[in-house]
């Protein structure tokens, strides 16, 4: 029966497995931030802690650290680890953008060698495509990889790389053939970011912290096997991966329904004061966040039932961005006079929502911006011609 | 646990855009807004011999016996052709709830007929008080508080309105808590009066959700076409991005308008929250194509002349349908604070289904 939209008996215990689990590991007191050194290695402790309990990627094969579930139990696992309010997950790169894409794409050694690793938290990776003058035109980028004998030799300049300025991993393209242009000649590389040759810079962001970082590559060797899929097939596998991102799993809708439910409390303890028309935007907030969920459970079915994502990730990815904004936006109006404070909200960085406004402001910057995705479904939904 | 649609599904959806290619086009809305019959007993016909109006009829009716998620994709297609004939009102609200009423002689002596086509009925409630009444009615349910009646067409008082969505016939009944013969009275008739609205107001969703995809279908392909400074409109960004914006708007409701069929019988908070939700969503997607796809048109758009405000026409009249804005995002923010609708990541399917 199709439109069945109720648990079976084995959904409902494996929540309630998850739910178990996490109340007993979840560490008590929040992490410190994953924009810190000594956050970061707390965050990574907390990826080994997983995967101890076999929760780092159940996806995934057994063989690569996985359970072999399927999305709707994917789709429970982030409810209750959003539910519980469990640590972000500092290799997020890694397992949900990576790891599809060796699985699509690498070879069988590869795949041996990053995959388990990387389910184990034990190799964080960043993610490198951007360079100064390359952003939304991606294909502008000018890093080289130059075959050498038996390695590739990196010459270039990223920037933005979330998370990096802490990582032990970077993928990304890089041109094989230097009289290349735009999206021919490239080929998807990973890359160890402690390396001869190889310098991370982290750079502050908007709140302060070296949340991203710039990569220099000055003639750092990297062996053959570092190249993923073939040369020349670079841009073809970076879309797989960019569609991985804003298809199903970068923002799970559970990170947004958690937030309409504290705004809806927060609304609780503001709402006598407060201008009545921030009502509407709060229950508006609850059912966009409601609205992105039933939305996934609908990818999900479909992706089992052996469709795939095409232009379905820019709908998303604007989506749930703009959600996000939304709901820190009304908080911030709510908080009023306060706002401005940090920590105004309860205690606790998990209710910071000053933290989480300035977060959100970056989502329709980042994984492609809301206009480059505007771009994308006027052309290739609706078929609009090119400009 | 499964969000997709079946074959059979998606089939007898198909089958209904069909009929609505040859019996429901621009040019027949055309006839209608001129004040002609525009081929509705035809229409009815036809409906009745694929055997639409009885989805959800049971077996025993002469029915299919199908579920709700059966018939969403059937409004759906109705929405896109702007069909004016009352369907989804007889097939979605009122047989349903009759059926629950099936211990009434004459109710059950009238399902059958209902799920035929041969008898027509029109649904009132004071949600609802402009009535879209179908071809040569031959019966009324009358929704009012404490009291579910049934009547025949001339034992009730109706006075035709003119909409500015002239595809419909709609009129305003008047003493309809008197009217007919009660079938249900108390709490009992407050349920089920409840059920009609929800199934109105879902239906209606889904009737815009096809709406907004024709909208941007007719905006889409006239800007692909229409020329200004040597170049389609349609590869300027602002043009694209209104209409990217729409997509956005439409793909995100359609999950919500799904999920609420499937509880359309449900009066738990979840199964309320649902159905507004719905509503608001997809009427909210169904303004925003009309309100686009008149601006991309230009003054094309703002012509009589041009299909377009066939369409736009309906979407304004069923979003004051079946309970308007105001109802349900005030029903939504109550459910929401009043603490009996469980919130939360794990509490996504929180209606009854
Ligand atoms: C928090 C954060 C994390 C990030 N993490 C990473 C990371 O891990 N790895 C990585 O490689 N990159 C990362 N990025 C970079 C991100 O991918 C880029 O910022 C993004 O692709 C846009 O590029 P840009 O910043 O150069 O902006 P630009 O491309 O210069 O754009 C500037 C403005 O012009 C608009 N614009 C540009 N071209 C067009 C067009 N054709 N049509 C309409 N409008 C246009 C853009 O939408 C934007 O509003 C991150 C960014 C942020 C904010």
């Amino acid at each position: 029966m199709a439109l069945d939209l109720a648990y079976t008996p084995a959904q409902q215990r494996f929540r309630s497995e998850v739910r178990d689990w996490l109340a007993a590991h979840v560490p008590q007191a929040p992490l410190a931030t994953l924009e810190s050194e000594a956050g970061f290695a707390q965050h990574r402790e907390w990826e080994r802690t997983l995967a101890m309990g076999n929760y780092g990627m159940i996806t995934w094969p057994a063989e690569y650290g996985g359970r072999g579930a399927n999305l709707i139990d994917w789709l429970i696992f982030e409810e209750e680890y959003y539910r519980a309010r469990a640590p972000l997950r500092v290799n997020q790169n890694g397992i949900f953008l990576l790891g599809p894409t060796l699985m699509e794409f690498g070879t069988a050694a590869q795949k041996a060698r990053y995959l388990p690793k990387m389910a184990a938290g034990e190799e964080i990776w960043a993610q490198a495509w951007s360079e100064p003058q390359a952003g939304s035109d991606l294909a502008a980028l000018r890093a080289t990889a130059v075959r050498d004998g038996d390695s590739y030799v990196l010459r270039g300049h990223k920037i933005w790389s979330s998370r990096a300025a802490f990582a032990d991993w970077a993928f990304g393209i890089f041109r094989t053939d230097p009289a290349s242009e735009r999206h021919r000649g490239l080929t998807f590389m990973l890359v160890p970011l402690r390396h001869p040759g190889v310098r991370v810079r982290g750079i502050r962001q908007i709140h302060g912290e070296p949340g991203f970082a710039e990569i220099f590559f000055e003639d750092a060797r990297v062996p053959l096997d570092h190249r993923l899929g073939d040369e020349g097939q670079g841009w073809h596998i970076a879309m797989a991966t960019a569609g991985f991102e804003r298809g199903l799993m970068l923002r799970s809708p559970a990170r947004f329904q958690v937030a309409a439910q504290r705004l809806i409390d927060l609304w609780r303890s503001h709402g006598a004061e407060a201008d009545p028309a921030l009502l509407g935007r709060v229950a508006q907030g609850w059912m966009d966040a409601q609205a992105y969920a039933l939305n996934t459970y609908r990818t999900a079915s479909r992706l089992m039932a052996g469709g795939s994502i095409g232009v379905e990730a820019s709908l998303n990815k604007i989506f749930w961005s703009e959600l996000d904004l939304d709901l820190h936006r009304t908080a911030m109006s709510l908080l009023g006079a306060r706002a401005e404070l940090v920590s105004a909200g309860a205690p606790g960085p998990a209710d910071d929502w000053l933290e989480g406004f300035l977060f959100s402001l970056a989502g329709p910057i980042y994984a492609g911006t809301n206009e480059i995705q505007r771009n994308v479904i006027a052309e290739r939904l609706l078929e609009l011609p090119r400009a | 646990m499964d969000f997709t649609f079946t074959e059979e599904q998606t089939m007898m959806a198909a089958a209904l855009r069909e009929l609505a290619t040859d019996l429901c086009t621009p040019a027949v809305l055309r006839q209608r807004f001129e004040g002609a019959e525009g081929g509705a007993e035809e229409r009815w016909q036809r409906l009745a011999e694929l055997g639409l109006f009885g989805v959800l009829a049971p077996l025993a009716a002469g029915g299919m016996g199908l579920t709700d998620a059966d018939f969403v994709l059937l409004a759906e297609e109705a929405g896109r052709a702007a069909l004016p004939e009352p369907f989804a009102e007889q097939a979605a609200v009122a047989l349903p709830v009759l059926a629950r009423c099936g211990a009434d002689r004459e109710v059950a002596d009238l399902l059958p007929r209902l799920a035929s086509g041969t008898a027509r009925i029109a649904v009132a409630h004071p949600r609802n008080p402009l009535v879209n009444v179908p071809p040569s009615p031959t019966h009324w349910l009358l929704c009012s508080q404490g009291r579910l009646a049934l009547a025949t067409a001339d034992g009730v008082q109706a006075v035709e309105r003119s909409s500015v969505d002239a595809g419909r016939r709609i009129v305003e009944v008047s003493a309809a808590g008197e009217a007919g013969r009660a079938l249900a009275q108390g709490t009992r008739a407050d349920a089920l009066g409840a059920e009609v609205l929800a199934r109105g107001a879902i239906y209606a969703a889904a009737q815009c959700l096809g709406l907004t995809a024709r909208m941007l279908d007719i905006a889409s392909s006239y800007v692909r076409e229409r020329n200004q400074f040597g170049r389609p409109v349609g590869s300027y960004q602002a043009v694209k991005h209104h209409l990217a914006s729409v997509a956005v708007k439409l793909e995100f409701a359609r999950p919500v308008v799904y999920a609420a069929a499937t509880c359309a019988a449900g009066t738990d908070p979840g199964s309320l929250a649902a159905a507004s939700h719905a509503k608001l969503a997809a009427t909210d997607a169904a303004e925003l194509a009309a309100r686009t796809a008149i601006q991309v048109h230009g003054a094309m758009g703002y012509s009589w002349e041009l299909d377009l405000h066939f369409y736009m026409k309906r979407a304004w009249a069923l979003s004051g349908a079946w309970g308007d804005r105001s109802f349900h995002a005030r029903r939504m923010q109550r459910l929401l604070l009043e603490g009996a609708l469980p919130l939360g990541p794990d509490h996504t399917f929180a209606f009854s289904a």
